[in-house]
Formats: structure tokens, C-alpha cells, sequence
């Protein structure tokens, strides 16, 4: 259990600053998915957490103490790593135990908690085996039991599902969140899979380039991004964004289509327009804001996705429910559900109304 | 495995001539060795290039054991060489781990300097050695020889041992450390057991080194007390004639140490050991 604390926490290898100005405040038995591209310094972040990478500048603190300085081993703080980093010299049993062994628990008291992890994670036919002998799910349980069993004050996640295939992926991510639901403990996610960071946060920070661009649930950040990087990252399909016109009497896209709203004072910035492909929608052609030639029509079954091509705009996405009867080559009229719209910027950033 | 299945009688055949040919041509002058050993003195040039002897003797091994200072050759050559890949591999050891996982100032420098080292022939600095075993008052001594094997054959071992350091993912440590272990502790109970397969190449690799090293041994070592194997088999060559079947029975018995020692080692050489510690 704890609150973890990062204040103006800064990276720096050698001259090269690659992050600065880090604030974000865990709260004890949070669920934080730290989310971006590769390169965004979401894994660094982890490392500076975990201990395994100094820290630059800034304070780090858990439940107030300060822990910049402190060695991995204190700080309490269990991590599950992208590549498992099991020990292959040790059997399951061993592995998941290996931190008490080294802190020279009890030898009962090694055995109860490795017994009851691997009860818990289905792994208790499997102890005595070595690490080579597993499937990648089953060393991914171990990975996770070696991390249940020190009772930490933290879990922190590496990218814990990414070499896992796809179906196995949904079920360690459902069991994931069972876990934290029955630990309670405060969790640190990493992963650039926003799936992943939807379905499991509590609240999503979302980095690039080592600047976290916003802080907030996964339905915040999906209604209301703070910038046109964040909208475009949060939501699959990824959003579109359109170049727009601000005219008298309302909005007009680049190809003169006007949508027929108004901006207040505080939009009179806005250069793009951004929208959802699930707020497009197929309509007949008076009802269009927008039309074009439907390019490519992906059925999916639950969605049809449309990718048309709108002449003066290019590339629009449009995400229908359900099948939706529709060949590429057909004439499509969009419309855009105007609640639903975001206004960006120069800069990207979200104008409010 | 799956290229075997593909390929015609003809190309496994070839393939195994290859192979068989390859080993006869490797093991042949082993075998000429052994074969020189057992064939009694009087024979060696009246049978000439016969394959098999008609007869066989083991009178040359009595000889060497008995009637000359083969044993304490021997004695000495076994310390130089268990000292000399003691003593490198836990310098190359620690220094390849060094150069595996820590990044320091001057870390290029050495690893040139320590490649520098290995261009030079060795003939060019054998006058400075003898200088300077000669005025540090070592001449004639082991110690002497192992100091300067040690020296010539910590970078290349450095070098190996940092290959074996880098196949092992840091992750491992690094799990270690959050597990509660100090860097020493990670490296003791974790990398350690995982390098033992370089470790014992390493250490095979030093040994035989050593164990047939003669140009300094030659040198720096005169007293028949302190001799090396390989200078006491020149022993051998006396001023009017060799004594072929001692000397490849002495050869032959030299032979015993190297192949118990691979013996021992070869299981740790065996690879993947760090199999399933990371994807894959």
C-alpha cells in the first residue's frame, strides 16, 4: 500500500535531457497505465520508480519518504518485465520464492505464500518445473506470481503482454485486473497498447516525446482529450482530423462544406476539426455534411468500417454498427455528429467551448 | 533439423565424407602420436611409414615415468597451467562483466588498449620480459611464468568472457535487484550458475594455453627443477639422437590432463542453459 509522489522529476543522460517536469501523484491502491509510443520514456519513468534507472532530478517519494536514492531492493516495490526475466536455473517454486529466500523468510512461511500464489494462478501442478519447460502464458503467471508473493507496496508492469499472442493477451488482461481488485494495491502499468490502457487504469497518463501530455480516466481522455496527439492516440480507430476554415457564419471544412456552427471566442483558434469515426454516419445525400466515394469497406462483423474519400478532404474514416450493407466504389454522404466534434489549434491543443 | 529431411542420400553422403575426412585429417597426427608410443625402439625406422606395428611395447611409458624427470615436468606444468586459468578467468571474469554491463569513462580506451596487445607477435617482446623477470629476481621460478601467461592471456579471455556476460539478458539482475539482492548478491546467485558454461570455456581455453606454452617457458626457465613439460620434452633431443618413442610417450601422457579437464568441463559447455529466462 502507498501513495506514490513524483514532483519535477527530470532524465537526463549525460547532456541529453530527454525528460523534465514529471508531476503525478498515485494514490494508494490506484490503477495507473502509463500509455504512449515507443520512445516516449514510459519505460524509463518505470525504471526511475523501480529503481533500476537514477533519477535526474526532481523528488520521488513514497507515502512522503523520499526514495530517489534508494536501492531497488528497499523500496519495496515488486515489477513484472516485458521479458518475464524468469531465472532459468530455478524451478517454478524457487522462482516465485526467491525473494523471501533472500530476505531469509522462514522456510514456512516461503512455502504457505509460494503454495497459495500458485493456487491463485493456476500454476500449483507446475512448481517443479524450470522455466524452458513453460508455455509463454505460464511464464507470464510465474512472472506475476514471483511478484504476488512479496506482498509489495507497489506492482509494477513492463509491458507485461506483448509477447504474448492475442487471445491470451485478453485473458491475462482480465486477470490482471482481477488481481488488482483482490490485492488492492497500487499498480503501475506500462504499455503502448491503449487497449490495454482502457480497459485496466483507474486513470491513464499519457506521454510523448518525455512529456506527459494528459492525466486523467479513460473516459476523460477519450471525451475529452486534451490535445489532438492524446485524441488521436486514445480510440480505435484513430480519430480523424480535419483541416478547417473559420468563415463568418460558421464552420466551413477545407473543401467548403459548411457545418453550420457557430465558434464562441474562446475557439476562434481552431485550425482542425477533429471527430470519432463511431460519430460519422452513412446518411442520404440531403442529409450530408460531407460526401464522397466509399474506398474500402472492412466488415468486421459487430462494425463495418468505411474508408471514403471525400474530394477536397481526403481520407475519412466512418465506423457504422453492425453490418452495414455498402461496396467500395459506392457514393456515400457523410454527416457528422456535431456534439461530438473537437476544435484543435495551431499548437494541437483542444479548444473548449 | 529440417534442412536434413529435404536433402537428397546423395548430399548426406557427401556431407558425412566431409565430416569423416575433416576428422582423419585432424586426428591423424594424434594418432601417430600414440601410434610412434607403443612401437618398440628398434622398429621406429626399419617399419618406416607402416600404419600398424607388428609389435607393441609399453617399455617407452615405464621409461619416461621412471628413469627421467617426466613426473616433475609434469607436476610443474599442472601448476603454471591450473594457476595461470585460476587466476585469468577470475580477472577476465570480473573485468568482462565490468565491460558487459557498466558504461565508465575510458571503457573504449582499454578495450583498445587490451585489442593492442594481441597484435604484436610475441617473439618481439620476449628480450623486455626476460629484463624484467630477470631484475625483479623471478627467473627460473613458476610464479615467473605465471604472472606472464596471465598477462598475455587476460584480453582475449576478457573478451570471451564479456560475450558470455552479454547473452545473458540484463533483466535477470535487474529482476534480482527488486527481488531483494545486491548487485553482488544478483551476480552471485543469479548470473553466476547462468555463466558457468563460459566460465569453463574460459578456463579450458587459459589451460591449454598454458599447458603448451613454450617459447617463454624456454626462456625465462633453465634449472631442470622448474621445468615446464613442454621444455622438458626437448630433454629429449640430445646431441646425436632423438629418442622418438619416449618423447611421444611423454607426449602421449601430456595429453592425459587436457582431456581430463575437458572431460570435466564439457558438461558446463553444453549450451542453453539460459533457455526460458526471457521470451522465446
Amino acid at each position: 500500500m502507498a501513495r506514490i509522489e513524483l514532483n519535477n522529476i527530470a532524465k537526463a543522460y549525460g547532456p541529453v535531457e530527454v525528460m523534465r517536469d514529471i508531476n503525478l501523484t498515485i494514490d494508494d491502491g490506484e490503477f495507473i497505465v502509463l500509455v504512449g509510443p515507443s520512445g516516449c520514456g514510459k519505460s524509463t519513468l518505470l525504471r526511475m520508480i523501480a529503481g533500476l534507472e537514477p533519477i535526474s532530478g526532481g523528488d520521488f517519494t513514497v507515502d512522503g519518504k523520499r526514495m530517489n536514492e534508494v536501492p531497488p531492493r528497499d523500496r519495496d516495490m515488486a515489477m513484472v518485465f516485458q521479458s518475464y526475466a524468469l531465472y532459468p536455473h530455478m524451478d517454478v517454486a524457487r522462482n516465485m520464492g526467491f525473494s523471501l529466500e533472500i530476505r531469509k523468510a522462514a522456510n514456512e512461511e516461503r512455502v504457505s505464500k509460494v503454495q497459495e500464489a500458485a493456487r491463485t494462478l493456476g500454476l500449483s501442478k507446475l512448481t517443479e518445473r524450470l522455466p524452458k519447460q513453460l508455455s509463454g502464458g505460464q511464464r507470464q503467471r510465474v512472472a506475476m506470481g514471483r511478484a504476488i508473493v512479496r506482498d509489495p507496496s507497489a506492482f509494477l508492469f513492463d509491458e507485461p503482454l506483448s509477447n504474448l499472442d492475442a487471445a491470451l493477451r485478453v485473458e491475462m488482461r482480465l486477470e490482471i485486473a482481477r488481481l488488482h481488485q483482490r490485492l488492492k494495491a497500487t499498480m503501475i502499468y506500462v504499455t503502448h497498447d491503449q487497449v490495454e490502457a482502457l480497459t485496466l487504469a483507474d486513470r491513464i497518463v499519457v506521454l510523448n516525446a518525455g512529456d506527459i501530455q494528459q492525466v486523467g480516466t479513460p473516459l476523460d481522455l477519450y471525451e475529452t482529450p486534451a490535445n489532438k496527439f492524446v485524441a488521436q492516440f486514445i480510440g480505435s480507430p484513430t480519430m480523424n482530423i480535419l483541416e478547417i476554415e473559420p468563415k463568418q457564419g460558421g464552420l466551413s471544412l477545407k473543401n467548403g462544406a459548411n457545418l453550420g456552427v457557430g465558434l464562441t471566442n474562446a475557439q476562434a483558434g481552431a485550425r482542425e476539426l477533429g471527430v470519432r469515426p463511431e460519430h460519422l454516419n452513412i446518411v442520404s445525400p440531403e442529409e450530408a455534411h460531407i460526401s464522397g466515394t466509399a474506398e474500402l469497406v472492412e466488415h468486421l462483423g459487430s462494425d463495418t468500417n468505411i474508408h471514403a474519400n471525400v474530394p477536397g478532404i481526403g481520407q475519412v474514416l466512418v465506423r457504422e454498427h453492425g453490418h452495414f450493407a455498402l461496396k467500395s466504389g459506392d457514393p456515400v454522404g457523410i454527416a457528422l455528429d456535431l456534439e461530438k466534434t473537437h476544435l484543435f489549434d495551431a499548437d494541437g491543443r483542444r479548444l473548449a467551448a | 533439423m529440417s534442412t536434413l529431411r529435404n536433402s537428397s542420400p546423395l548430399a548426406v553422403t557427401g556431407k558425412y565424407l566431409a565430416l569423416g575426412f575433416y576428422v582423419a585429417f585432424a586426428l591423424f597426427p594424434l594418432y601417430w602420436l600414440v601410434k610412434i608410443a607403443i612401437t618398440p625402439d628398434k622398429l621406429i625406422f626399419t617399419e618406416g611409414t607402416a600404419l600398424f606395428p607388428s609389435e607393441f611395447t609399453f617399455e617407452n611409458f615405464q621409461t619416461v615415468l621412471i628413469a627421467t624427470d617426466f613426473l616433475s615436468y609434469f607436476k610443474n606444468s599442472v601448476i603454471v597451467s591450473v594457476g595461470t586459468a585460476a587466476i585469468t578467468t577470475a580477472i577476465a571474469a570480473a573485468a568482462g562483466y565490468a565491460f558487459s554491463r557498466f558504461v565508465f569513462r575510458g571503457k573504449r580506451l582499454i578495450i583498445a588498449l587490451m585489442l593492442i596487445t594481441q597484435m604484436f607477435p610475441l617473439l618481439m617482446i620476449i628480450a623486455p620480459i626476460y629484463k624484467i623477470v630477470a631484475a625483479v629476481g623471478l627467473l627460473n621460478s613458476l610464479t615467473s611464468l605465471i604472472i606472464v601467461y596471465t598477462a598475455f592471456n587476460i584480453p582475449f579471455a576478457t573478451f570471451l568472457m564479456q560475450s558470455f556476460f552479454d547473452g545473458i539478458p540484463k533483466d535477470l539482475e535487474e529482476a534480482g535487484m527488486i527481488d531483494g539482492c545486491t548487485r553482488f548478491e544478483a551476480l552471485r546467485k543469479i548470473i553466476l550458475p547462468l555463466t558457468l558454461p563460459g566460465l569453463g570455456a574460459t578456463l579450458g581455453f587459459v589451460f591449454t594455453a598454458a599447458w603448451s606454452e613454450l617459447l617463454f617457458a624456454l626462456m625465462l626457465i633453465n634449472s631442470n627443477d622448474t621445468m615446464t613439460f613442454p621444455v622438458g620434452l626437448l630433454t629429449f633431443v640430445s646431441k646425436f639422437s632423438v629418442d622418438w618413442g619416449q618423447m611421444m610417450a611423454a607426449g602421449v601422457l601430456a595429453l592425459v590432463p587436457s582431456c581430463l579437464f575437458f572431460i570435466f568441463i564439457q558438461r558446463y559447455l553444453v549450451q542453453g542453459l539460459t533457455s526460458g529466462a526471457v521470451k522465446g
